[in-house]
């Protein structure tokens, strides 16, 4: 093995390892900064010693032991400054004797408590989105500084300034290093979802190709839900969530053009759908069915696509069971957004009529004044009632509405075909 | 990216000798470790070649050939479809598995899976049309 190889194995044993190690270490010193801290002093000492001795057998362990020396370390210097800081390190000189020589047994977490408190702690509501997503990625997906910069497009600086900062935050508040119990547990589980979506989205939203980083965080947000899906196991959320994530995930292939360029889920090539993807996504949507989730947010959103990814043909589609559950998610999350997609959905189900009708009364909202969708929805509604001059004009009207130019191209176009059919 | 990770048969997978007690559990644990960890996409095990068959191709023709087959070695006995952020993370997971067969040596291969992306990079432009013509018949939103 040359030295690149074995860098590049260190670097997977760390991003396989750092999890745990970081939430084992945490369990013990109580701040999640320190913990990082400390294994990363582990992964300079591997840095320093594998090129030579090679990569041991137990990777994991022997980062665990290097840790701990150095934690007892740190706490005795520590202690001869601070005396009453006597008694912190001998409560931790107490655990780890315990566990002397036994690296593994640290490391151990049947019920994965530790990895869990470590999610719930990087994404503390108490740490803004930005730091929250940040941390997560550090502390939980072993990505490095750089890497998250990459793939936020943001300064490097920026982003080390926020971990710094973030933990800094946990360790001033002392939030306790633990799974939240009670009420407090759904409101902090709703955080956690919130920062795995956000890294999903950030991948999955950026046009195909131009940075390898993109589709790191979209896998990256999969991992994490999976693992957690693991954690927490009868939280139907989690699994609506990872159902969610795998369903989006399998048309990756199919939504983007030869020119990048995004292609409408409708004129997609289904056969370019990822089926190993779609299968595992309705898995976990059935799990979180039973599980009684059937109304929460993210099980309601994967019941939409999955909707999606039963149809083989789009006219296969079942509307009438997405309108249903847009019926459902518009009464769980009143929002104007929503409520237009309801729209076309019940126009797909029941006619353009129908649909004509539940737009109308959107007409005079207020966050919709300016939403480019709304005319558009209502021009191609009017045009299949055959009102082709009402039709060009809502065309229009979107048109300059939209600041994306291919739109805008695209709505005109649709406008001249009225007028070219109006008599 | 996705990494698929072969066994190498052996004259005890193509006997059709099932694993012991110990070797699967010890398995298992192991696959609950790649599930814990996110990154199992699938696993499955073969049976033996003796219950396959070959479909040979040349140029028109087509002949097949049923099991068993002789080169033990180059057959494969099962495999694991993983997900991981380097081939050395993909290596490192399977370092950790159990010997899939006890008391002989053998071998997993581990090889990348082309993504959807790298294949419209390579797709010749013809192809591309193709495409395009299929995705121009489904239907367009009304």
């Amino acid at each position: 093995m040359t030295a690149t190889d074995i860098h590049r194995s260190i670097d997977a044993v760390w991003r396989m390892e750092s999890p745990r190690l970081i939430a084992g270490l945490a369990r013990i010193v109580r701040d999640v900064g320190t913990a990082e801290e400390l294994a990363q002093d582990a992964l300079v000492a591997a840095l320093e010693q594998w090129p030579s001795t090679g990569v041991p057998r137990n990777p994991g362990a022997w980062l665990m032991t290097t840790a701990k020396h150095r934690a007892i370390d740190q706490l005795r210097r520590r202690a001869l400054h601070r005396r009453k800081e006597d008694e912190l390190t001998r409560e931790i000189e107490d655990q780890l004797a315990q566990t002397v020589g036994d690296a593994d047994a640290m490391l151990d977490d049947p019920i994965g408590d530790d990895l869990l408190s470590l999610m719930f702690t990087a994404c503390h509501p108490l740490l803004s989105t930005e730091a929250r997503v940040a941390l997560t990625l550090r502390l939980l997906g072993g990505l490095t500084t750089p890497e998250i910069a990459r793939a936020f497009l943001v300064p490097e600086p920026t982003v080390a300034q926020r971990i710094v900062r973030a933990k800094r935050s946990l360790s001033e508040a002392k939030v306790p290093f633990e799974v939240p119990r009670g009420d407090e547990l759904s409101v902090r589980l709703a955080s956690v979802l919130e920062v795995i979506y956000l890294i999903f989205n950030e991948g999955y939203a950026a046009s195909a190709g131009d940075d390898w980083m993109r589709p790191t965080l979209c896998e990256e947000a999969m991992r994490l839900g999976r693992v957690l899906a693991g954690l927490a196991p009868r939280e139907p959320e989690v699994h609506g969530l990872v159902a969610l994530m795998e369903i989006q995930a399998s048309r990756i292939p199919a939504r983007t053009d030869a020119h990048g360029d995004p292609i409408l889920l409708a004129e997609q090539n289904r056969a370019r759908w990822d089926q190993l993807l779609i299968r595992r996504g309705l898995a976990a949507l059935e799990l979180a069915e039973k599980l009684g989730g059937g109304e929460g947010s993210y099980v309601l959103q994967a019941s939409l696509a999955a909707c999606h990814a039963r149809a083989l043909r789009v006219e296969d589609t079942d509307w009438a069971c997405i309108a249903m559950l847009y019926d459902t998610l518009a009464r769980r999350q009143p929002s104007p957004v929503i409520a237009l997609n309801r729209a076309v959905a019940h126009a797909q189900a029941f006619g353009p009529q129908i649909g004509l009708q539940l737009v109308d009364a959107l007409r005079d909202e207020p966050l919709l004044r300016h939403y480019h969708l709304l005319p558009s929805v209502r021009g191609d509604l009017l045009r299949r009632l055959g009102r082709h001059s009402e039709a060009r004009q809502e065309f229009e009207r979107a048109a300059a509405l939209t600041r994306n130019t291919r739109e805008r191209a695209l709505l005109l176009q649709r406008a001249q075909a009225m007028s070219d059919t109006a008599s | 990216m996705r990494f698929i990770a072969m066994v190498r048969a052996t004259r005890v997978s193509e006997a059709g000798d099932m694993p012991s007690e110990k070797l699967l559990t010890e398995m298992g644990r192991f696959n609950e470790e790649l599930i814990k960890a996110g990154v199992l996409l699938a696993a499955e095990g073969l049976h033996p070649s003796a219950h396959g068959a070959r479909v040979r191709y040349d140029g028109e023709e087509r002949s097949v050939i049923n099991g068993p087959f002789a080169e033990t070695k180059e057959l494969i006995a099962g495999f694991w479809l993983l997900q991981c952020v380097s081939l050395e993370e993909a290596v490192e997971w399977l370092k950790r598995a159990p010997n899939p067969f006890e008391g002989m040596p053998c071998e997993v291969e581990i090889r990348r899976v082309f993504e959807a992306e790298e294949f419209d990079d390579m797709l010749a432009p013809k192809l591309r049309a193709q495409e395009e013509r299929m995705r121009a018949t489904i239907p367009q939103r009304t």
